[in-house]
């Protein structure tokens, strides 16, 4: 990993990470040095996603550069039996689901959880796995089932939730484990022969946990630079423009734009509570199919937290929703636009793939903005 | 029916009964809080003078916010101010309001007081006078404490035809203040998010800003208050009435630091948060300053900013709302789809 750039600010006022005449003066070299190359960026992470359409960057990028969106939302990568999964969980009785908001309108095979709540089961939103902690100790005599998923940023709050759910003799509690590690889905976007990616604009907030080791196999293997970047303007383009740099030189490296959240180890406490918690188990993903070693579970020892282990559901059978190619979109292989679907029977208001209900999705982002 | 049930702390079916309960509960609640005249006399309808212009601007809306009580107001502040605002974007004087509360059994009368005097201490505030009412109690879980409908009528002053419609190219886009109070405000009271301590809701009765405004800009072309669905809704219905692309500079849009904070955090675009004290105004460049000074010099329009333009639409173009940002670039300002659901990380 190497220094920080030195147009960098270094300073942890936030104001200068949105100054407007850096931004200019970014875009104006973003332009000078890509001039009319033809290059293939790809963001992993859904926060990238949508900063760069409000951001409005794909209006002032130079017209070969292209920005595509990975599989870095979280409800996008969850496969479709994982969600049928969830909602079969909520169908229990005496069961109360608790999950963050952007779950509750992903279509499964045949509803989804927003769906299922207007019929009566008991599902919350809520903002933190802790506050579903409080849910179980206020609700004794109720099952209360937290449906997980993220990527490495989310995990150590987990974690933290499992143990304290420990801590606190909560038998009622359980976690229901869809959580994801990036590393395997940019290798699985690699090993595709129909996807080109000339550099990829690493996760600052899942780097801020793992560090970079994880991405050095880019590197090592693909000959693929990464950049590591943060999400204020001035950051994404800094990263933009690194990237480029690399992919222009033939000099690929993985470097830090994000050096005031992401060191090279990471944080080692974070990823030491993981281990402790979780085992690392072979995952499907949407778009990506099943990637070994890929998901996390519960380790033996915290199997009385597991919910796939202490209920016996019955899961309807999977039913992949008709034309849609979100696993297309996931993989960097065509744009949003591309898709048959976009915007002629998916929107935000009718969503047919998840990538369109999200609003870290890359669709959802491509409509929302325009950036089409 | 027992005298004392007055003295009984919770709201019961009786009090909906039509009978002595119900009496009681009016004459001691609603007839000691907003005591108009036109009301107190009891008849069925209210009664009252409205000056002749020949036309009456009429508005309705209901109130079911949960939490009832939030920083900075509550149901019946908003219930009024709503009602009152919405009234008064079509240029009208309001004059009366008509409210409807349905309660649900067991809800604490001492709430429901501090829910109506802060119903008449909003219509003082505005001068207008709650004129005819009606109460509901339905059984414990069939409302969520207590629901309001208010309606508001008034009179719209001869040549005043404001709407949508007429934004044309060139016209000015002022705010009256800051955006995103409101929504971010019940947001943290409700889910138990300790955003910050000095985020109120803005909730305020408008109709002297817009009366001041209409002084000022004889020839505004229309306002709108930004409720539900943020500023982003209001703006796309004006280009859409007028044929128009409205362009918002997003550096002159004043937000509150801890607001937009909430807001990143959530992963919400304060463009598309609630307000419930602030106006939109389109007016003519001409008259842009004057409508600005005037906006500034309301008790609630002391944050008023010029924040965009209307331009003319490309041929073979859809009307949209387009955002420019500090460096130069623009993104499409799309409205709110369904509910605001915050995101995972």
């Amino acid at each position: 990993m190497s220094a920080s750039p030195n147009r960098m600010p270094r300073t942890a006022d936030f104001a200068a990470f949105r100054d407007p005449d850096l931004a200019r003066e970014l875009i104006a070299r973003i332009n000078a040095l890509v001039a009319d190359r033809v290059i293939y960026l790809m963001e992993v992470c859904g926060t990238h996603t949508v900063s760069i359409g409000r951001y409005g960057f794909r209006s002032v990028m130079p017209e070969g550069l292209h920005l595509l969106s990975g599989p870095g939302c979280p409800v996008c990568v969850t496969a479709n039996r994982d969600i049928d999964r969830a909602i079969a969980l909520a169908r229990l009785d005496g069961v109360i689901i608790a999950t963050f908001g952007d779950m509750m309108r992903v279509p499964g095979s045949s509803t989804s959880l927003i769906a299922e709540k207007a019929a009566g089961r008991d599902i919350r939103v809520v903002y933190s796995p802790l506050d579903a902690l409080d849910i179980a100790a206020q609700n004794p005599a109720r099952e209360v089932v937290f449906i997980s998923v993220g990527f490495e940023t989310t995990t150590p709050a987990m974690a933290a939730c499992v143990l304290e759910a420990a801590e606190r003799g909560l038998s009622n509690f359980s976690l229901f484990c869809a959580n994801k590690a990036t590393p395997a889905a940019l290798r699985a976007i690699e090993d595709d022969p129909q996807t080109r990616i000339d550099g990829f604009l690493l996760p600052g907030h899942v780097s801020t946990i793992t560090g970079a080791a994880p991405y050095r196999f880019l590197v090592d293997e693909f000959s693929t630079p990464g950049v590591i970047t943060g999400f204020e303007p001035v950051d994404i383009l800094a990263g933009i423009e690194m990237l480029a740099r690399m992919v222009i030189s033939g000099a690929p490296d993985i470097k830090n734009a994000y050096p005031r959240g992401a060191h090279r180890e990471g944080n080692t406490v974070a990823q030491r509570l993981c281990a402790e918690v979780f085992e690392p188990c072979d995952a499907l993903w949407r778009g990506l199919g099943e990637l070994p070693a890929s998901g996390l579970r519960l380790r033996e020892a915290y199997a009385a937290f597991d919910a796939s282990r202490r209920f016996d559901i019955e899961v309807e059978p999977t039913v992949e929703p008709r034309g849609c190619r979100c696993g297309d979109v996931l993989r960097g292989r065509i744009a949003p636009g591309e898709c048959p679907l976009f915007d002629r029977g998916c929107t935000p208001e009718h969503p047919i793939g998840p990538c369109m209900v999200s609003s870290e999705g890359s669709c959802a982002a491509s409509f929302r903005f325009k950036d089409r | 029916m027992d005298m004392r049930s007055m003295d009984e702390q919770t709201v019961l079916l009786g009090h909906g009964s039509g009978g002595q309960m119900m009496k009681h509960l009016i004459d001691d609640i609603f007839f000691e809080a907003f005591g108009s005249p036109e009301l107190v006399v009891g008849n069925d309808a209210g009664v009252a003078e409205l000056p002749a212009t020949g036309r009456i601007a009429l508005s309705t809306d209901s109130f079911v916010v949960t939490p009832q009580f939030f920083p900075g107001g509550d149901i019946g502040r908003l219930a009024v101010c709503g009602t009152v605002n919405d009234v008064a974007t079509s240029g009208a004087h309001v004059r009366y309001l008509s409210c409807g509360f349905i309660l649900e059994e067991g809800y604490p009368l001492d709430a429901l007081r501090r829910i109506v005097t802060s119903m008449a201490d909003t219509a003082r505030e505005a001068g207008v006078r709650i004129i005819t009412g009606d109460t509901k109690v339905v059984e414990r879980g069939g409302v969520d404490g207590i629901y309001i409908n208010t309606a508001g009528v008034g009179e719209v002053p001869a040549g005043v035809d404001l709407s949508g419609a007429n934004c044309a190219p060139g016209d000015v886009i002022v705010l009256s203040g800051t955006l995103g109070d409101h929504g971010i405000a019940v947001m943290g009271q409700r889910e138990g998010l300790a955003f910050s301590t000095d985020i109120v809701s803005d909730a305020a009765p408008l109709n002297h800003l817009i009366a001041a405004v209409m002084d000022a800009a004889p020839h505004v072309r229309c306002f709108r208050d930004p409720t539900r669905g943020g500023i982003a809704s209001t703006l796309n219905e004006f280009a859409a009435a007028s044929r128009t692309v409205l362009e918002v500079e997003e550096q002159a849009v004043p937000v509150r630091p801890e607001v937009r904070g909430a807001c990143e955090m959530l992963g919400y675009d304060v463009l598309q948060v609630a307000n419930e004290g602030k106006m939109v105004a389109i007016v003519p460049a001409d008259e842009a300053e004057a409508a600005l000074a005037a906006m500034r010099s309301s008790r609630y329009g002391k944050h008023a900013a010029i924040i965009g333009t209307v331009c003319e639409l490309a041929c073979g173009t859809e009307p949209y709302v387009r955002v420019r940002t500090p460096w130069g670039s623009t993104r499409v300002l799309d409205m709110l789809v369904g509910e605001q659901l915050p995101r995972i990380c």
